[in-house]
Order: C-alpha cells, then structure tokens, then sequence
C-alpha cells in the first residue's frame, strides 16, 4: 500500500476541514466507547480476563516456532499447506500461485487487513484478477476506490448519502426507482449482489483472528456471515495471516475472544465464528477443495526480543483507536498507511520505517486511554516513546525542534541560570498579558495563539516570592503567600 | 510529641512561571495538615519535556538533579499529576538496570504524590475548611488520572468546601488536548481537541473550571477566552486553599 504517513501533518489538517468526515466521526466518539464500557461493565472478571489474555499471548511470543511447526503439522495433517511468507512480495507471490494454479477469475474476499498491509488487491487486479471484498464495510470502500480507515469498522468514515449514491452508480442492473432510504434497504441490495459473486467466485479468501496449534486451525470472527460464505463456496479457500495470530488450544483461543468482541464493538461475541480445519472431506456436504494457509512474517520477527515485542499481543479490535482523541479529530486515512490509531502509530514506523512514518508516534497526547482500554494490556505510549527515542538518537527530529529541547534542558540543568531565566520570563509575560491576565499574540508561540489565548503571569515566580518571603521569616504564613 | 512530616513540594516549572498562587495554595494545604513543607531552590523542571521528545540523556541528567535535591524528605509532593507521574512512574523506568540509580528512584518514586491524592491518601484529611459560593465542574488531566488514579479525591475534598456545588461535565475524563509540546506541535488537532472539551464545558455552566494540572489548565482557559466563555478556570487547590482572590488563570471576559 503506498503510504501517505510523511505528510500527516497535512492529511490531518484537510481530515479536520473535510465536514462530512467530521459528522461521520461522532458516531466512534458516542457508540463504541458507550458499549465497550457497558460490556466491561457487565462482565466482573473482565479485568482477570484481560490478564489471562496477556498471560497467554506472551507464552505465546516466547514459543513462536514452535507453536507455528505444530499448526503447520497439524494443518497438513488435515489436509491443507501451509506457505511461509518473509515479506509481503512473498505473500503476494504465493497467493497468486495459487490463484493462477486455479485458474481463478475472481476471488472473494473476507475481511483481512493482511491484504490491505501486503496490498493485495491492487496487486491482484494487475495480475488479471479481479478480487471481491464481501465485507459490506469493505465492499463500499472497494466501490469507492478507498482503504479502510478503521480496522474493524473500515467504512466508519463514509455515510448514507454517500452509499447510496456509490450503489446507484455501480448497480445499474438495478431498477432506479427502487428504495434506497433505509440501511437495511442498502443492505439487502449489497447482499443479493453479493451472493452472485460468492457463487462464481473460484478462490476465496479470508484472514484469521486466530490460529489454532493443536488443531491446525484457522478462525475467523465476523458479524454479517460473509466470512463463512467466503471460505465454503469457492473450491479453493486460502487464509492469509500474521505469524503472530497463532494460540496454543482451542481454549486458549475461547478465553481471548472473550474480550476481542467485547473491547471491539461491546459485542458478549461477534456474530459469526467460523473455524476451518483443512479442506473439505469425504463425508463432508460441502466445504472447499484445496485448503492454503499463508503465514506472512512481513518484519515480525524482528520485533521479537525487542522493546517493540509487546506489540506483536495486539488482536485488533480497535478499542485503542476507538478511544483516541487524535483518531477523534482527524479519522483513519490522515494516518496515511494500513494501521491507523494508537496501534498503527507504534506498527507504521516498524513497517514502513521511522524516517517516513515517525511522525505518527509524536502526534499523541499520551494521554493513556489507548492502554487504559487495550485488552491485551499494551503499553501504547510507551511504545510511541521508544519511536521518539530512536528519532532522536538517529537525529531524525526536526532541527528547530532539536535545538530548543536542547536549549531548554541546558538551562533547566543549571538552576541558577534557569531562575534568572524564568524571573525575566515571568516579568516579561505578566507585562505582556497586562491587566487581562493574557495575551492573544507570544512571540515564538504563533502555533499556541492561532487556536487560543496564553494566560499570562500575575508576577514574579514562586521561588523568587518564595525566597523574599522566606527571607521575611514568619510573614509567609496565613499571609496568603508571602506576596504582601 | 512526634515529628510533623517532612515534605519537600515540587513546584513544577509551569506553576513557578505562570501561576505561583497554586504553589502558596499548596503550601498552605500542606501546613494545615500537619506538614514541615521545603521548597528546594535546586528544582527546575521534572524533565519531561525531554522524556517525551525521546531524549534519554537530558532526562537522566535532570532526574538526578531532582532526585538529589528530594531525596532527603520524607515526602515529595507537586501540585500535578504529570509531575508526579513523571516523578514516580517514568524515573524508575528512565533508570531501569542502571547501576546504583536504578535503586536510587525507586527508592525516591515511592515517596512522590500528587498534592490533593496525599492530603487524602497519605495525610487523612477529609475535608477543608473553604467557603466558595460558586458551581464548579472538575477536569480529569490524563496522567493523574491513568498513571496516578487521581480521581475521587479532589471530589472529596471539593464537597467540604462551604457553598460549592460540584457538577460534572459531559466526558470530564477525556483528555483536553494539552499534551505539552503536543500542542504545539501538532496544535490543528490539539485544537479540535480542545474545542470538544471546551463545549462540554460550558454545557455543564458552572461558574468555574478546576483541574489538578497547570498545563491542561492553560490550554483550557485559553480556548475557553478566545471563544468568550462565562466558565472561568482555577487549578484545585487555590479552591481547596480558599486561595481564591487572585485573579482566575487567563483572566475573566
Ligand atoms: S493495540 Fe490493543 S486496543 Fe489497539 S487494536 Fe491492538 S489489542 Fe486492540
């Protein structure tokens, strides 16, 4: 996917222009929050949970080969291949492999941001493949030409008006008059077009929230049934996933989707849980023939053993971005490659670099709702922190900003000069700001004062008044502060 | 008779520019209940800007120097939860598997609050004695709230100041946008931020804004100037002090 995570600054500042985005964006600020926190509510281990989940997870991480030799066995097994993709080419190039072996057309799709990270649609669509989203969330942005902006919610940034109008133009098989005024009306259409291409589709393909060692399968969690639709009826059934998806045991996979749904949409469960365990067998009704599972390490391993390591926990539910002030103003696109959020701002810089991507972890408050709700217990900010360590020691932070940290910490290392410094400071502001108490202009601070006012000082700073006062022995007390 | 508890207050830079009414206002709060309180003329700044700009070695200097300057008390208290976060959390970090400072923070974070959380927690105090009749509606700042669990204190005591009505406003836990270099940086998006924030401020009409944390409460007096609002804004404690004849932080309209 081609990345627009250097010019951030730039995507943000036309996201927050852009109204109809904006109205589209209240609807993460008030919905998911809301039912997250009652689901949370609703549940009193959800906290113990939330450990059980890391505790797994991290075992996990400590014994990645070997988890991933037992699903691999298991997987062949029962009748399935597994192909081990280094890179996202890799991916690219085995997937199509298998397509063409296929003779496949068209290939259905459910939802998988691996195939938005190793851009596979594009890639397909040039390779003489047209590729079929099922997700209606994705089906739209697909019609539009767009990426997901959400990760669990890829067309959060798109409304009604604006579907409406994508299907009266895609869908001219139609009749023009039919109604299009309620979500389900749409709904109904998307699906009925839908179950055309699920049909003649000749490969699907999914992602996976989860693989499973001991069973050799892969599992996928949706809310509208496409993943089910997508994995049965082509003949061919590959699942594209991240290495680190892997769980030891079913169960272990039962107590983490516990809190996936629940921190995701403030689901007890998504809808829809489908394992798929191989190809489909003699005795079976149906199922696919030939059953491929891709495993893409795409930079992963790397980030074992590194600070970045607590990363590789994530299961995407969303719940970072869903809670994030700075998704809130500006949305997923202005973050500019597949991840978007808290979570993208520390995985962006691990995948595309931090030259290109290091803006995105120093556009965060730190403000801690990301971790205070992350289900998997990652410690976001301090994970963007790092980014801004390896920034700075790589003397990739901008110049100006470079040379003012440095000012300042030279003189907040020497107290005396430092005290010198604020006494001037003080007395310059408080004259400054006048009787108001503010001022709408500071020199050098042009970024503060477009947007508002800086209060100003009343005088001298505590520690001179401090010092006069203490030097008054006894007048400070009761004196309101020795400023009499 | 025993020994009053020696607490060395940490000013923090902000409070030491640009309000040091919230320093008087602690220092009081701290007498009244019972404290020796010291201000060390050697503290600057807790280093955070340094920290979040991903600059390890200025940070460990200046965190030596702090903790040199505090180690001596049997307490160390600053009217900020960013402060004291950065104090109590992220210098233990900051010195993590360093020789002999690894230690040394450690054995200083476990000495740092945040002001009204030690008044509560450590000292016992259950209520004040302040007379205001005004409506106030309070600020959650981020890192007091996630990092320290500051959060029914200040609510606490608020309660047993005389004539106030607390109200709370729509989404008080949400951050306001400040972020220190945060807003200025990226001040668009620090902006909206605080926009939101300041909508729900003046929903909940009270008279008066208050928050534990000097930089959310720039960042909020100035949007809430700059759009003309009625709420004017003080930091807690000068409520909690009955500090409350300076002029309010930014001024009123
Ligand atoms: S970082 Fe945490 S909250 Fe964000 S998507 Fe991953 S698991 Fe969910």
């Amino acid at each position: 996917m081609q990345t627009t995570s250097q010019k951030f600054k730039e995507n943000a500042k036309a996201a927050l222009a852009n109204e109809q985005l904006q109205a589209s964006l209240i609807h993460v600020r008030h919905n998911f929050i809301d039912k997250r926190a009652k689901a949370a509510a609703a549940l009193p281990e959800f906290e113990a949970l939330r450990d059980n989940a890391v505790a797994i997870k991290n075992h996990v991480l400590e014994n990645l080969d070997a988890y991933l030799e037992t699903f691999e066995r298991n997987v062949i097994a029962n009748g399935g291949k597994v192909h081990w993709a280094a890179t996202a080419a890799d991916a690219r190039g085995l997937i199509l492999d298998i397509c063409r072996k296929a003779g496949a057309r068209t290939v259905t799709k459910g939802k998988s941001m691996i195939s938005e990270e190793i851009g596979l649609n594009e890639f397909l669509e040039n390779s003489g493949i047209e590729p079929i989203e099922t997700d209606l969330g994705e089906y739209i942005i697909q019609l539009r030409g767009e990426s997901p902006s959400h990760i669990i919610a890829p067309a959060v940034h798109v409304n009604m008006d604006q579907v409406r109008d994508d299907f009266k133009r895609v869908h001219t098989h139609l009749p023009p008059e039919r109604n299009m005024n309620e979500p389900e009306s749409l709904l109904k259409e998307a699906r009925s077009v839908l179950r055309d291409r699920f049909l003649s589709a000749d490969v699907g393909l999914t992602g996976a929230n989860f693989l499973v060692a001991e069973t050799g399968s892969t599992v996928i969690v949706t809310n509208e049934g496409n993943g089910d639709l997508t994995q049965t009826l082509p003949r061919v059934h590959v699942v594209i996933a991240s290495i680190e998806k892997i769980v030891p045991t079913l169960e272990d996979m039962s107590q983490i989707m516990r809190v996936l749904a629940r921190s995701a949409t403030g689901q007890e469960m998504s809808v829809y849980t489908t394992l798929s365990s191989g190809p489909k067998r003699k005795e079976d009704p149906d199922g696919p023939e030939e059953f491929h599972v891709v495993l893409l390490d795409n930079g992963r391993t790397d980030m074992l053993g590194t600070e970045f390591k607590d990363m590789l926990r994530c299961i995407r539910c969303g719940a970072c971005m869903n809670h994030c002030p700075v998704y809130h103003a500006i949305g997923g696109h202005a973050y500019g490659w597949v991840y978007p959020g808290p979570m993208g701002s520390v995985l962006t810089p691990q995948f595309i670099g931090v030259e290109k991507g290091g803006q995105l972890p120093n556009a965060s408050t730190f403000c801690g709702r990301c971790e205070e709700v992350c289900p998997m217990r990652i410690p976001l900010p301090k994970l963007m922190r790092h980014w801004r360590e390896q920034e700075f020691t790589r003397h990739l932070t901008p110049p100006a900003q470079r040379r003012n940290l440095k000012a300042w910490a030279w003189l907040a290392k020497r107290p005396k000069l430092y005290r010198l410094a604020t006494r001037l400071a003080a007395r310059g502001l408080s004259i400054l700001g006048g009787r108001r108490h503010r001022t709408s202009f500071l020199p050098m601070a042009g970024a503060w004062t477009r947007h508002r006012d800086m209060p100003t000082p009343e005088g001298a700073t505590f520690l001179a008044q401090w010092k006069a006062g203490t030097a008054r022995q006894g007048e400070r007390k009761g004196t309101g502060g020795g400023r009499s | 008779m025993p020994q009053p508890v020696k607490v060395g207050l940490f000013v923090t830079c902000l409070v030491d520019l640009f309000r040091p009414t919230v320093g008087f206002a602690a220092v009081k709060l701290l007498e009244e209940a019972g404290c020796d309180v010291h201000v060390p003329v050697q503290q600057t700044c807790c280093g955070q800007p340094a920290w979040n700009s991903g600059d390890r070695a200025d940070t460990a200097d200046i965190a030596k120097q702090v903790i040199k300057a505090f180690e001596e008390f049997d307490y160390v208290v600053a009217p900020s939860g960013s402060c004291a976060g950065m104090l109590s959390k992220h210098y233990p970090e900051l010195f993590d598997g360093v020789h002999v400072w690894g230690e040394r923070s450690r054995a200083f974070a476990v000495k740092v609050h945040e002001l009204v959380s030690f008044l509560t927690d450590v000292m016992g105090v259950e209520a004040v004695e302040a007379k205001l009749e005004a409506t106030v509606t309070y600020h959650d700042s981020c890192a007091g709230l996630r990092e320290l669990g500051v959060q029914a204190q200040p609510r606490k005591l608020l309660e047993s100041v005389e004539g106030l009505r607390l109200k709370e406003m729509n989404n008080a836990n949400v951050c306001c946008g400040f972020g220190g270099t945060f807003a200025v940086k990226y001040s668009d998006i620090s902006n909206a931020i605080v926009t939101e924030k300041a909508g729900n401020i003046d929903k909940a009409e009270a008279d008066l804004l208050l928050a534990g944390d000097l930089g959310c409460l720039l960042n909020m007096a100035g949007k809430l100037r700059r759009s003309g609002s009625k709420t004017q804004v003080r930091h807690v404690a000068e409520v909690l002090a009955g500090m409350t004849d300076a002029p309010p932080i930014g001024g009123k309209d």
